[in-house]
Parts: structure tokens; C-alpha cells; sequence
């Protein structure tokens, strides 16, 4: 179809609205052959249990119609509105340029600033309800940034496609669970003895996939990823199976537990029990395993190692040919890597009390996949607002209760949720292919600093 | 022995499926060097297309012929669900060819959570089962009271993969359709220049791709009796598997490893253990890419410095 070229130029109007009716009916057709059997038509169970199909003519003619509108007011207003910024580009103002700059110098203070006050600021603004606002949106953000930084070394810095990031995520939780329910050992002690389980993971799994490049170790990470899934599931004397293990510690402020009983944490500070208490303090952990995670690798850049990733990531074998251990390279980008979305299992764990592997799926590792790769390879600001955008983003879709009012009581916003992440993350690709911020700053240079659009760079190969 | 024959013929018939779904990751992937994650959920849409395809014809139009009505299931099923994946193909992949690389990789991993999960809204979250179409079936062999049963059902899907392998092969290596396939795939610029229309040829070979996976679909559905909204993922990353291991981009190759997969995945059940045979199916694939990176009939990838 060709609806969505632009419109050849020249052509007279009335002309060019009988070509738009005669794409809007194409396309109206089309969208009824993709829709009908699944739009159209549902299949429902009867009280026999038999099946049996019910029809939604209305809903159909609805969706038709909309993507018959959609396609004319495309090829009406958008086609020729973009054939015509095409043949007068605007002068790169400067103006923008100012702002970009002016962006990337205090976006990051301005942000930081901003998280370290969130838990106060949602207290003050929604008093009681701040639990779910520091919780659900919050601590869970803050999760995946951190399991983004992580991935972003591999990925984003090393330029090692890896479709299995969850497995590192499930080793750091399942480890700190175990030996936690086990030895007894408190949140802090075994932090670094989950992190540098999974980066043992890391090796281990990075071992065989040396020699595979690009699509290949994809898969073979996705692979991994299952595996340790599967494992996760089946070995059930040890995992618990899909029943998961409950009753994890939660961590301690000093030894002093977040309960109502004499010896909680609100009895000693003289404070009316509450949940907030918390929450706010498993905020503050994440927060700094995530600023931690940010500082960690911003230095890794600079050292030879880190230079090596990225040397990697652009070209393998100049790299090679320079002399660097690409095997090294490659393994110590896993373990790091792997080590930071361990620190994140474990924190995950003891926020949740309760793991299962149904919270490591391949849906996992392809949502940490997709947020490294919509903010920008390579870049940890876009990583932090991609993370924030599309887990804050389905996280809002469960508040949109007034939807109800519009759409009926049986409308359920959070069925939606999923389908419109998928969404945004096509809709994304398509505007930005290069991610929310393309840009990146060399970390060596010669005279001047000066950021490259991500458009030249060749990387992915690796 | 006996549990032997009978785990090989069930293993064909698994591996079957998963190589009529591996062409289409093969195909895609040598033309336009991209994994496209969404297929296996094209597939699980295809099980679903022909479940109410099959629902209109017999409950609506109150068709009595099992034959006609499976040979239109087919049919339906293949042009919707080729429909599907053309339109799929036209607006999340077309506008990011040439662009870099991981794009539509992320499209396509987007798009696969869009389907299932449109599925899942559109026909329910619950397992759709149908009644047995086809029943019965012929003893192989019998020896010490063990019967080695060769079903209708897997005779049907036999049948059916066989004749549309041929059909295919046949339209890739002998039409000039299927030469402006191979030239595009070996080079799209040259090909454009030599006058192969490259979008059109690119996408003819979504819907192929489609298409098969519908026949694997239909096949599913009828074999297994039961669909599931989530059902796509585990087929499509099985199939994915089997067009790696048999070397991707080689459609020979696609299909001998999706009998390898089955074989394994059966086999493993039936001596091993039921649980791990997933773990047995990803084990074989990342062992052979770590000693034959190119899959067993793939080209060795030639480096240009």
C-alpha cells in the first residue's frame, strides 16, 4: 500500500482527494480483512462448555472506520505537510542548539535533585496514598533504570546483543532468597554475595558465546535466559517451583525491622506505625544502587576497559588487530553487567518478600532490551527517561479510573496495558530508530568536545 | 524399540511444525537480516484465525464434511494470516529498512507483545479447545502388547507439510519469483538496479512466511485441539532454534532443524525427563553454535575488513 508515501508533488487537488478515498477504502479493506476474525468475531465458552461465537459488528465497523479516517487524514494533511518540510528544510536553529546544550548540562543535577526529594514531595502533595506512589511507581522505576544501566554496559557500551538479562536479574534474587531463608544473613551482608554470584553467571555464560556474533549471541542469550528459567521452575527441591519462595527478610534499618511490634521501626523513633516508613527507605536503597550503578559506570568509560567496550562495540576486528583481548573485553562486560542486574534481583527480592519465576520471563529481558535501546544506546540519560516513561507510562494506565465513566463498567484499563507498551515500543522505533538521545559525547578527545550524532556510528556488530 | 518408532513418528510430526515456522524466521532473516520475533505470535494468530473459521463453518453454516472443512480452514487461514503479516510487515518493519540494526529488532519484539496480547484482549485470556475432528488410527507395529500407533492426525500433518514444502520449494527455485528472492538476499542494491522490485519481493516473502505459518498453525490447532493467547512465544523461539541450528537462511536447512528439534524434544521425554525438554532443545542449540557457528547447512559468514 502506498498510503503512506508522500504524496507525488504536482498533483491537482481534486485529484489528489480521489487518490486519498481510493487509499482510505484500500486500507478500510485491508483492516477489515485483519480484523474480522479476531475483532469481529470472539469465541466464548458456553455453559456446556462448548464454544461458541458471538459477533461485535459495532466494534469492527468502529476500528474500520477509524483506520479508514486515519488513512485520509494521512494522506490529505500529514503526506503532503511532510513533502513540504521535505523540499524547505528549516535552518538548524540556534536557538535549539542552545537548549540542547543547555538540557544535557542540567538535566542530570535538575533529575537527581528531583529523585531525592520524590518520596517527601509525594508525602506532602497525597499524605496516606504516598505508599503506592513511592512503591508502584517510585521503587519500581527506579528497578528497572538500574537493570537498564546494567544491561546499557553490555549492550549499549559493549555493543553484545543479550536477549536473556532477566537470568542475571533471577540469579541476584534467588540467591539473595536462599541464602538469606538459609544463613540468616542480613539484606547488606549478602548484596555483594548476590552480585557476585550473577557475575559469576555472567562469565560462566559468556564463556561459550565468545565466538558468536551479533543475531547468533541474541539468540543464544534468550537461550540461556530460558534455560535458567526452566531450571528455575523445575528444580523444585530447591526453587520451591512455580510456587516461588515466600517469606524472604525484608532489609533492616540498623537491625531495626520495619513491623508494628515494640522493637519496629516506628516504636523506636516514637512514630505511628505505617507502611510509608518502608517504602521510603527501600526507596533510598534503590536509589543508591542505581546512582552507584550511573557513577560505576561513568567512570568504567574512562579507563582502559571501558574504552576497550566501546572500541569493541564499533569494530571487532580493528579491535582486534590493535591488540586488545576481545575475550577479556567481552567477559568482563558480561560479569559487570550481569553483577549490577544481580544487585538488582536481590533488591528485588527483598522488596517483593515472595519471588517466582513468573517474574523472569523472556517479557523481562525483552522490556529491559527495549528501554536500553529506546533511550539511546549507550546513553544513561535516555535509559533513565526511556525507564521511566514505559514503566511509569503502564504503571499509570492501572489510575485511569475514569475511563470507566467513559467506556462502561466492564472497561478494564490494565488489560490494555501490555498491548499499548508493545505499542509505544513500535511507535518509537519508528519515530526515533536511533533511540530518545542519539547523540554521544567521545569520552577521549583531542581539542574539542563535541557530541556526534548516534547516526554515524556503526555499532551492533559485535 | 517400540517406544523408540513411536517417539520418532511423534517427533516428525512435532518437527514438522516447528519447520513449517522456521522457514519464515530463515526466509526473513536472508533477505533482509532481520529476527523477526513476531512470528511465532503470527503463528499462534493463524491457530486462532482457523479456530473461528472453523466455528462459522460449523455452527453457522452447519457444514457436515470434516474434509472441505479443514481444506478451508487452510485456505482462510493462510490468506488472513499472510494479510496480517503483509500489513505487519508495512507499517513496523518497511519504515525502519536500512536503518540501524536494532531497530527492527525492537520493532518486532514490540510488535510480537502487541499481538499476543491483542489476542489476549480480543478473544480472552482462556484456553480455546475443539472438539476432535479427526480420530483414529493405524497400528505400525505390535510386539509384547505395545502398539506403535500412527494417528490420521499426524498422517494429515505429514501430508499436508510435505506438499507444502514442495509447493514452496518448488516456487523458490524454479519461478522468477523465487529468483528475485535469492537476489535479493545475496544483494538488494544490485537487484534494484537489475530491476527486481526489492519492497515487493521483501514483502511476498512475509506473506510466504505467513502463510506457512498458518498451515503450522492450522495444524497445531488441529493436532493439539487447544490455543492459547500465550501460545506463540514457545513454538516461535523452538522454531527460531531450528532455523539457527539448521543454518539460517538455508530453507533446507530450516526444515531439518525443526525434525532435529522435535526429535529431540520427544526423544528427551520419553527417556529423560518430560520437564527438562526445553532445556534439552536450547542446550542443542547453544552446543552447536558454540562448535558450528553457521548452523549445519548455513555458509560460514565471511568477514570483510
Amino acid at each position: 500500500m502506498r498510503a503512506l508515501d508522500p504524496r507525488p508533488a504536482g498533483i491537482a487537488l481534486p485529484g489528489m482527494i480521489l487518490h486519498a478515498v481510493k487509499h482510505a477504502a484500500i486500507a478500510a479493506l485491508l483492516a477489515v480483512g485483519v480484523f474480522l476474525p479476531l475483532i469481529g468475531l470472539r469465541t466464548t465458552t458456553n455453559i456446556r462448555n462448548e464454544l461458541t461465537l458471538e459477533t461485535r459488528w459495532p466494534l469492527l465497523f468502529t476500528l474500520v472506520a477509524l483506520v479508514a479516517a486515519a488513512s485520509l487524514a494521512n494522506s490529505l494533511i500529514i503526506a503532503p505537510w511532510r513533502a513540504h518540510r521535505a523540499a524547505h528544510p528549516k535552518p538548524p536553529s540556534t536557538a535549539a542548539g542552545r537548549f540542547g546544550t543547555a538540557f544535557s548540562r542540567w538535566f542530570s543535577p535538575f533529575a537527581i535533585g528531583f529523585v531525592t526529594v520524590y518520596p517527601m514531595l509525594a508525602l506532602w502533595l497525597t499524605g496516606t496514598g504516598a505508599v503506592k506512589w513511592v512503591d508502584n511507581f517510585g521503587i519500581q522505576i527506579l528497578i528497572y533504570v538500574m537493570l537498564g544501566f546494567g544491561l546499557n554496559i553490555v549492550v549499549g557500551l559493549a555493543g553484545l546483543l543479550d536477549l536473556g538479562y532477566a537470568a542475571f536479574y533471577a540469579v541476584g534474587a534467588y540467591s539473595y532468597a536462599l541464602t538469606a531463608k538459609t544463613f540468616g544473613l542480613s539484606f547488606f551482608e549478602l548484596l555483594p554475595i548476590a552480585g557476585l554470584l550473577a557475575a559469576c553467571w555472567g562469565i560462566l555464560l559468556g564463556f561459550p558465546v565468545l565466538r558468536l556474533r551479533g543475531d547468533y549471541l541474541a539468540i543464544v542469550t534468550l537461550a540461556f535466559g530460558e534455560i535458567i528459567r526452566l531450571v528455575l521452575i523445575n528444580w523444585v527441591p530447591v526453587t520451591n517451583g512455580y510456587a516461588g519462595i515466600s517469606g524472604i527478610p525484608r532489609p533492616t534499618f540498623f537491625g531495626i525491622p520495619f513491623t508494628a511490634s515494640k522493637t519496629g521501626f516506628a516504636a523506636v523513633f516514637g512514630l505511628p506505625f505505617s507502611p510509608i516508613y518502608r517504602s521510603i527507605f527501600l526507596y533510598y536503597i534503590i536509589l543508591a544502587l542505581v546512582l552507584v550503578t550511573a557513577f560505576v559506570t561513568i567512570r568504567l568509560r574512562r579507563l582502559p576497559i571501558g574504552r576497550a567496550w566501546e572500541a569493541l562495540r564499533e569494530d571487532e576486528t580493528a579491535c582486534r588487530s590493535l591488540g586488545i583481548n576481545t575475550t577479556n573485553t567481552k567477559l568482563t562486560a558480561f560479569a559487570i553487567g550481569a553483577m549490577f542486574g544481580g544487585f538488582a534481583g536481590s533488591f528485588f527480592a527483598a522488596r517483593q518478600g515472595f519471588i517466582s519465576p513468573e517474574s523472569f520471563t523472556f517479557l523481562e529481558s525483552a522490556t529491559i532490551v527495549a528501554i536500553v535501546v529506546l533511550g539511546g544506546m549507550g546513553s544513561q540519560i535516555g535509559v533513565a527517561i526511556a525507564a521511566t516513561g514505559m514503566i511509569g507510562g503502564t504503571e499509570i494506565l492501572r489510575e485511569l479510573d475514569f475511563l470507566k465513566a467513559v467506556f462502561g463498567n466492564d472497561f478494564d484499563p490494565t488489560q490494555y496495558r501490555m498491548l499499548l507498551f508493545g505499542l509505544a515500543m513500535v511507535l518509537i522505533m519508528i519515530w526515533k530508530p536511533r533511540g530518545l538521545i542519539a547523540t554521544r559525547e567521545p569520552s577521549v578527545v583531542l581539542t574539542k568536545r563535541k557530541a556526534i550524532s548516534g547516526a554515524l556510528v556503526k555499532e551492533g556488530h559485535g | 524399540m517400540e517406544v523408540f518408532v513411536q517417539q520418532l513418528i511423534n517427533g516428525i510430526t512435532l518437527g514438522s511444525i516447528y519447520g513449517l515456522i522456521a522457514i519464515g524466521y530463515t526466509m526473513v532473516y536472508g533477505i533482509i537480516g532481520m529476527v523477526n520475533f513476531a512470528h511465532g505470535d503470527v503463528f499462534m494468530v493463524s491457530a486462532f484465525i482457523a479456530l473461528v473459521t472453523f466455528l462459522v463453518l460449523m455452527q453457522w453454516l452447519g457444514l457436515s464434511s470434516v474434509a472441505v472443512a479443514l481444506f478451508i480452514m487452510l485456505i482462510v487461514s493462510m490468506v488472513l494470516t499472510a494479510l496480517v503479516n503483509w500489513t505487519i510487515e508495512r507499517f513496523a518493519y518497511r519504515p525502519l529498512r536500512g536503518s540501524f540494526r536494532l531497530a527492527p529488532l525492537i520493532s518486532a519484539i514490540g510488535m510480537s507483545i502487541v499481538l499476543s496480547n491483542f489476542v489476549q484482549v480480543a478473544q480472552g485470556p482462556r484456553n480455546k479447545s475443539i472438539p476432535p475432528l479427526i480420530s483414529g488410527d493405524f497400528t505400525v507395529m505390535e510386539r509384547h502388547g505395545y502398539a506403535v500407533t500412527l494417528s490420521y492426525k499426524q498422517l494429515m500433518v505429514w501430508v499436508v507439510t510435505a506438499v507444502l514444502l514442495a509447493a514452496f520449494w518448488y516456487v523458490v527455485s524454479r519461478t522468477s519469483l523465487g529468483r528475485a528472492q535469492r537476489a535479493c538476499e545475496q544483494d538488494q542494491k544490485m537487484a534494484a538496479l537489475l530491476g527486481v522490485n526489492v519492497d515487493r519481493t521483501i514483502s511476498i516473502t512475509f506473506v510466504m512466511g505467513a502463510a506457512l505459518a498458518a498451515v503450522a498453525g492450522t495444524m497445531y490447532l488441529l493436532y493439539y485441539g487447544v490455543i492459547n493467547f500465550a501460545d506463540g512465544f514457545t513454538p516461535g523461539v523452538k522454531a527460531f532454534t531450528a532455523a539457527v541450528l539448521g543454518g539460517i537462511g538455508s530453507l533446507p536447512g530450516a526444515v531439518i532443524g525443526g525434525l532435529l528439534i522435535g526429535l529431540v524434544e520427544t526423544m528427551w521425554s520419553a527417556y529423560f525427563s518430560i520437564d527438562y525438554k526445553d532445556v534439552a532443545a536450547f542446550s542443542l542449540l547453544a552446543i552447536t553454535l558454540i562448535f558450528l557457528p553457521q548452523g549445519i547447512l548455513g555458509r560460514p559468514e565471511v568477514e570483510k575488513v
